[in-house]
């Protein structure tokens, strides 16, 4: 297992660098960063000195390994909306996000895991149906519209949330309603099929027919299974789970890395943008080989290699 | 039926015949008849086809015509609201009822514009991947893989950021990132008639890869296109609706759901319907795609059609 964590590890390298490289073009295309960090009446002479300064006289290549080098060091340059260096930035959101993230999950897989077995098991019943048609609703409906109205019911009607902002459990609340519920939906179903799978194989029609309790059927025979799909579903929700928090932060100003980049690139602060970009790319690698890892420690046929 | 060879020697198999049109089209209504959630769906996506069609004529103000005087004002049954303006004004005092109107024809033209350009995109790609296989098919496959694992909103947020804002610009975005499934499908498709006698036979009359592609194998992943596009345009026009809201979409003079959302936001607490109508006109239209495309792809599965003979 310690060759396979090593192997993942190095192999994030060439993807870090093809990332670093679009990052890098990218932010070259955007347009002269010298126009916009000097005043209207600045001189030509002023141009060429801020343009020497700022390495921009090199050829791209030498730009590159220079932006190469300053990033392994941790430098993406200097947000000019902030005037501080845009890693640290973007670091200190960090934490917001994974609460919001991780509370927004727990939230998806308490909803989604009960409902998803519950429709398989009553199959085209009105409760499969129901739960169907909830999961199709969570789907159309775009949650930072779902978030509003959560914020015109519970706090502005009722008042019984923040509108907006972190600090306590009760500023958590309709946030993590808000992304779990839009994840859950899209979970139900896939669980409800993993289930229906589940159910159909040989080994659950003989512990029903051998007269085992259904409840017994279901919660020791078919979930233990069903846990591999669902660790799978999880993490193919991962990706929504970044852009459904990103937009999140927004309606609640939840001050986490999501809303830092959405504001930088609005205000084109692309030294915000490269740092955040990087560090959201560092960490879905970093989820997929722990996934892969989780996958293959509940399932003992998949081996390592 | 087969083509007998000009020696006489034997005869050479020809693509399976496709039934005449007018009798899928009259079994197709009668499915869809047969299917509730399928009837809502097309009822639903026709009545906003109709709508941003003719907006025109349905709607009552010019979308983008500022009225101070008359700024969050509430809809038409709500007391201080007026017959002038049936679901209230926003906080420049624009028509609710006649941007909302508008903002369906930025939905579909959105959505149904970037499912074609990243079915063009992914048709071609699958194409290629399938019938020139090895390298060209590792290469765009890698592709492929490398494109699903990035969150699609921070690559669109990431590109937005470049190029800016605006209608064809987030078709073309939406669309360039979105090709994957529709590659793959076709490539799978591609892959299992590539061995298939119709295909090798075309070949040995002497029919050149072009001419063998669109005549012979792109015909045959229609159906599986067809219901990925149905599936697509939901997710699509939820995407542009979040890229508007988050003020990197759709700018003025043209209206979009997701804007009217964003300008709404902040004057919720007061006049609630300016977030509540866009949003529940995004709901409804991507309910409807998404039965619509539901029904689409139970007719159009190639396990359901074996089943029904």
């Amino acid at each position: 297992m310690g060759k396979y964590l090593v192997k993942s590890l190095l192999q994030m390298i060439p993807v870090l660098l093809l990332i670093s490289l679009i990052v890098f073009v990218l932010v070259r295309v955007t347009g002269d960063p010298v126009a916009l960090m000097l005043p209207e009446s600045a001189t030509e002479a002023d141009r060429a000195t801020l343009t020497r300064e700022l390495g921009l006289d090199l050829p791209l290549y030498q730009q590159y390994g220079i932006f190469l080098a300053n990033a392994i060091q941790g430098d993406f340059g200097t947000s000019f909306r902030y005037g501080e260096s845009a890693l640290p930035l973007v670091l200190e959101r960090l934490p917001a996000s994974f609460e919001l993230a991780f509370a927004a999950m727990a939230l998806a897989v308490m909803i989604a895991i009960p409902l998803g077995i519950w429709s398989a098991v009553k199959r085209n019943t009105f409760i499969d149906i129901f739960i169907s048609g909830i999961s199709v609703l969570g789907k159309a409906m775009p949650n930072f519209w779902m978030g509003i109205m959560l914020i015109l019911l519970f706090s502005v009607m009722l008042g019984w949330f923040p509108v907006s902002g972190r600090g306590g459990l009760t500023h958590l609340i309709l946030p993590a309603i808000t992304l779990g519920v839009s994840l859950a939906a899209q979970m139900t179903r896939l669980i409800r099929s993993n289930m229906l799978e589940i159910l159909n194989q040989d080994y659950i029609r003989t512990a029903r027919s051998k007269g085992i309790f259904e409840l017994f059927v279901i919660g020791k025979h078919a979930f233990r299974n069903g846990l591999i799909p669902v660790v799978t579903i999880m993490s193919l929700q991962f990706t929504s789970l970044i852009g459904g928090t990103l937009i999140t932060e927004t309606v609640f100003a939840w001050p986490g890395l999501g809303q830092l980049l959405v504001s930088a690139v609005n205000t084109h602060d692309m030294a915000i943008v490269q740092a955040a970009v990087f560090v959201i790319a560092i960490f879905v690698i970093l989820m997929n080989i722990l996934t892969d890892l989780v996958y293959r420690l509940l399932d003992p046929r998949i081996k390592y290699n | 039926m087969a083509i007998p060879t000009e020696s006489g020697a034997g005869t050479l198999p020809v693509p399976p015949k496709k039934r005449s049109e007018a009798r899928g089209l009259k079994k197709g209504l009668r499915q869809l008849l047969r299917s509730k959630t399928g009837m809502i769906g097309a009822v639903i996506v026709l009545i906003v086809c109709l709508i941003a069609i003719f907006a025109p004529l349905l709607a009552t103000h010019d979308p983008n015509a500022v009225a101070p005087i008359d700024r969050l004002k509430p809809p038409v049954w709500l007391e201080g609201g007026s017959s002038d303006y049936l679901l209230g004004t926003d906080n420049l005092g624009r028509d609710i009822w006649s941007r909302i109107v508008y903002g369906s024809q930025v939905s579909l033209i959105v959505g149904i514009g970037a499912v074609l350009v990243s079915g063009a995109i992914g048709a071609v790609l699958g194409v290629t991947a399938a019938y020139y296989g090895r390298w060209v098919d590792a290469i765009i496959m890698r592709l492929a893989d490398s494109l699903l694992a990035i969150p699609t909103i921070l690559l669109m947020l990431v590109v937005l950021a470049v190029v800016g804002p605006g209608m064809w610009t987030l078709i073309f975005v939406i669309g360039a990132t979105n090709w994957v499934s529709y590659a793959r499908v076709v490539r799978g498709e591609v892959l299992s008639l590539k061995e298939r006698d119709f295909v090798k036979s075309a070949r040995m009359i002497g029919a050149r890869s072009g001419r063998i592609i669109f005549r012979h194998i792109l015909p045959n992943v229609m159906s599986s296109f067809i219901v990925l596009s149905g599936m697509n345009v939901a997710t699509t026009i939820i995407m542009e609706a979040s890229l508007s809201f988050l003020g990197l979409g759709i700018t003025t003079p043209d209206v979009s759901w997701g804007g009217m959302l964003s300008d709404g936001r902040q004057y919720v607490a007061t006049s609630w319907w300016v977030a509540t109508f866009p949003g529940m006109a995004i709901t409804i239209t991507v309910l409807g795609v998404i039965f619509l495309g539901d029904w689409l792809r139970d007719v159009l599965d190639p396990r359901m059609k074996l089943k029904n003979g």
